[in-house]
């Protein structure tokens, strides 16, 4: 009895094996074909049809993503009617990434639009991938630029900078006054650069009434930063208003100068999300705020996407393209593709978005 | 008369033991990989494809890895949940040693492999020295190795390690595209096999989750036994932490995160007792195979990842519930001849 198991587990493993050493030898050809072939020159400037473009988010379920794959990059698929898709892990982990790029590759997608979870742990599949034909485009989180064709930045350092202080400045009014920046951790990268720039604008002549007494660090904690902002009404009486260039920030502290007797009287503004922020602009605790429209973001991506897997352009520095609704759009250093300036949310636009 | 007793001879001695009834659920575990790679290559459109397995296999590594120490501690009837931070801690070490200036590969594969050992260690005098439950244990290093982690790394990742390296780690042996670290996974497969099927540790393995007490008085070192399974446990996940590391050309604390998870579900599928006391290596590397092909094959068939998760769940409550049933339903079929035989 023994023995003829063993022998049936022994013949059904040669059985899977064979099978898959079978599988092994009869495709290694036609992969190499894949790659070739879409390098040609397109000088027409028309998208094909028919391009497979895929989205892959940090992860799926979540409404950021939800906005700019379903509300802009599908929009986009549809107008040069290609096949769109979006797909992804349920956790934002760079291995799960992986799985799903190595996924698309063998689906032979054209094009992978994807929010990095990692910028280096990915790489790998993305050159994979690009080996197997598919043009790679980065938006919202980039990778290293050698693994991707294109980077869709929503906006830069300085673009945030100039409406962060713009925003606090029209909310504040002519008169001027204390300023102070609540940001997320003190060696963050980005929000540093971005109070550098916010310096520097306020520099400017025009800002000479603004004056900037002090920085403080919520550590992206909804706690900390209740308490943060907190501290600063309490360390500056005079103080006008409040710029936090981070979501979890501008909430929390939203949510204290609503619940305090400074509400409309110290005037907030920052980085956040209509939905984080909606009950806040509706009780006049905050006039504006700014991020980028992620659906914007997406529909962009999708053209840089289709503009490459149609060879209207290669990535390279100085290229143009068109995409569709939002204009022309140029191709600068590292790959680079700039969404624009950042989005401003106010009573009158905050209802049209769900993220 | 004569051509009677030939025919009974044979019958009534095999009596299904505890390991011919596992032996039958390492096959339908064999049958079903089988059955998912044939449906999946004749349906799916990719599955046929050698680049299908190349992925399957590099996914499959770290989780096949950490699954072959993690089979005999279950049959011990304890339980080793820290495993991924184990690897996220020494993806962290490896990755501050490497941006410390520390530059030999092999000087930082002893390290990561001595850090799991102390790590494995202090998991094995916990559960032995002070007698605590694995579970319990586990869980609170599960919760401090990963801790550590981000101690030594924070929110940093390590990354510019030589291309070569990252290359290297998952380049496939040659003349075929299968990365060549799967040989390593089944040398040590061999190794620990052989231990458990064909060695008195491995016959101890099996006494000490059946009955740890009457084991030990029948002189078998169960305390030794479960400390040193911790300790290879440790070893075996820094290991998994070195290739996730440079397969990932990163190193992060996060690294891993989660995957006990998917070992546990292996093993369990693989046909192991929760309990202990029974299970076998054969049929844990077929569930980590069949868990990594279905996953995959799923995920080219477009099935969103929520409906995955919801696949993987449900595989795993099968497995438990699975031979359980199997057993009780085989126990009834075992109880009824003899009664038969003793009425006329």
């Amino acid at each position: 009895m023994r023995i003829t198991g063993v022998r049936v587990v022994a013949t059904t493993v040669l059985a899977a094996l064979t099978l898959a050493m079978g599988a092994c030898a009869d495709d290694s050809g036609s992969d190499a074909g894949a790659g070739s072939g879409t390098e040609t020159a397109n000088t027409s400037g028309t998208i094909k049809e028919g391009l497979k473009v895929a989205f892959l988010p940090k992860q799926v379920n979540n409404p950021y993503f939800d906005t700019s794959d379903n509300k802009g990059g599908k929009v986009a698929v549809e107008e040069f009617k290609g096949t769109f898709s979006q797909t992804g892990p349920s956790e934002a982990s760079p291995s799960a990434q992986v799985s799903y790029i190595n996924t698309l590759s063998q689906q032979q997608t054209d094009v992978i639009v994807v929010s990095a979870n990692d910028k280096d742990a990915i790489c790998g599949a993305l050159t994979e991938a690009k080996t197997a034909g598919a043009k790679i485009v980065t938006y919202d989180s980039d990778t290293k630029p050698e693994c991707r064709d294109v980077f869709v930045n929503q906006a830069t350092a300085d673009g945030i900078a100039k409406s962060q202080i713009k925003l606090i400045s029209d909310a504040v009014g002519a008169d001027g006054g204390e300023i102070a920046i609540l940001s997320a951790t003190a060696n963050a990268t980005n929000q540093n650069a971005w109070i550098e720039m916010m310096k520097t604008e306020l520099a400017k002549p025009e800002y000479s009434k603004l004056k900037l007494v002090d920085t403080v660090y919520g550590d992206d904690k909804d706690e900390k930063s209740f308490q943060e902002a907190q501290g600063l009404l309490a360390k500056h009486p005079n103080l006008k208003g409040i710029i936090s260039p981070t979501t979890v920030g501008v909430a929390a502290a939203a949510r204290y100068l609503s619940g305090s007797s400074y509400k409309g009287k110290v005037q907030l503004t920052g980085l956040g999300t209509p939905n984080q922020m909606r009950a806040f602009v509706k009780d006049g605790t905050v006039k504006a705020f700014a991020l980028w429209n992620p659906a914007d973001l997406g529909y962009l991506a999708a053209y840089a996407g289709a503009a490459l897997a149609s060879g209207i352009i290669t990535g390279k520095e100085g290229d143009s393209f068109k995409a569709g609704k939002l204009g022309d759009y140029k191709v600068g250093a590292n790959g680079e593709v700039v969404l624009g300036d950042p989005y401003t949310f106010d009573t009158s636009n905050i209802d049209q978005f769900d993220f | 008369m004569a051509v009677e007793t030939p025919v009974r001879e044979p019958a009534s001695p095999p009596r299904p033991t505890a390991r011919g009834l596992l032996g039958s659920w390492d096959l339908l575990v064999l049958v079903a990989l089988v059955l998912v790679v044939i449906v999946g290559t004749l349906t799916i459109d990719g599955v046929g494809n050698p680049r299908f397995y190349r992925f399957v296999v590099l996914e499959a590594i770290p989780i096949a890895l950490i699954a072959l120490p993690m089979t005999l501690i279950v049959i011990t009837g304890e339980i080793d949940l820290s495993v991924a931070s184990t690897v996220g801690l020494t993806c962290s070490v490896m990755g501050q040693l490497w941006q410390s200036g520390l530059t030999s590969l092999p000087a930082l594969i002893a390290i990561s492999l001595l850090l799991g050992a102390v790590l494995g260690a202090v998991n094995g005098v916990f559960v032995t020295v002070f007698g605590l439950p694995s579970l319990a244990v586990t869980i609170g290093t599960l919760a401090l190795y990963r801790g550590l982690a981000y101690v030594v790394l924070g929110d940093r990742a390590v990354a510019d390690y030589p291309a070569r390296w990252t290359r290297d780690m998952i380049a496939p042996i040659p003349g075929t595209v299968i990365p060549w670290f799967v040989l390593v996974v089944a040398v040590l497969a061999v190794l620990f096999g052989v231990l458990l099927h064909a060695t008195p540790i491995g016959r101890g393995l099996y006494a000490i989750g059946n009955n740890a007490e009457a084991s030990a008085y029948s002189g078998i070192a169960v305390m030794r036994t479960k400390f040193w399974l911790f300790v290879a446990t440790g070893v075996v996940s820094a290991l998994a932490g070195v290739f996730w590391t440079f397969r990932f050309a990163s190193a992060r604390a996060d690294n891993a995160d989660g995957l006990e998870l998917s070992v546990v579900a292996a093993v369990l599928l693989g046909g192991v007792s929760i309990f202990g006391g029974r299970g076998g290596l054969l049929g844990v590397v077929a569930a980590v195979a069949l868990l990594g092909t279905l996953r995959n094959a799923l995920q080219l068939a477009d099935v969103p990842a929520n409906a995955l998760t919801i696949v993987t769940g449900t595989l795993l409550i099968a497995s438990v519930v699975g031979p359980n049933v199997v057993r009780m339903a085989r126990g009834r079929l075992r109880r009824r001849p003899p009664e038969e035989r003793t009425q006329p």
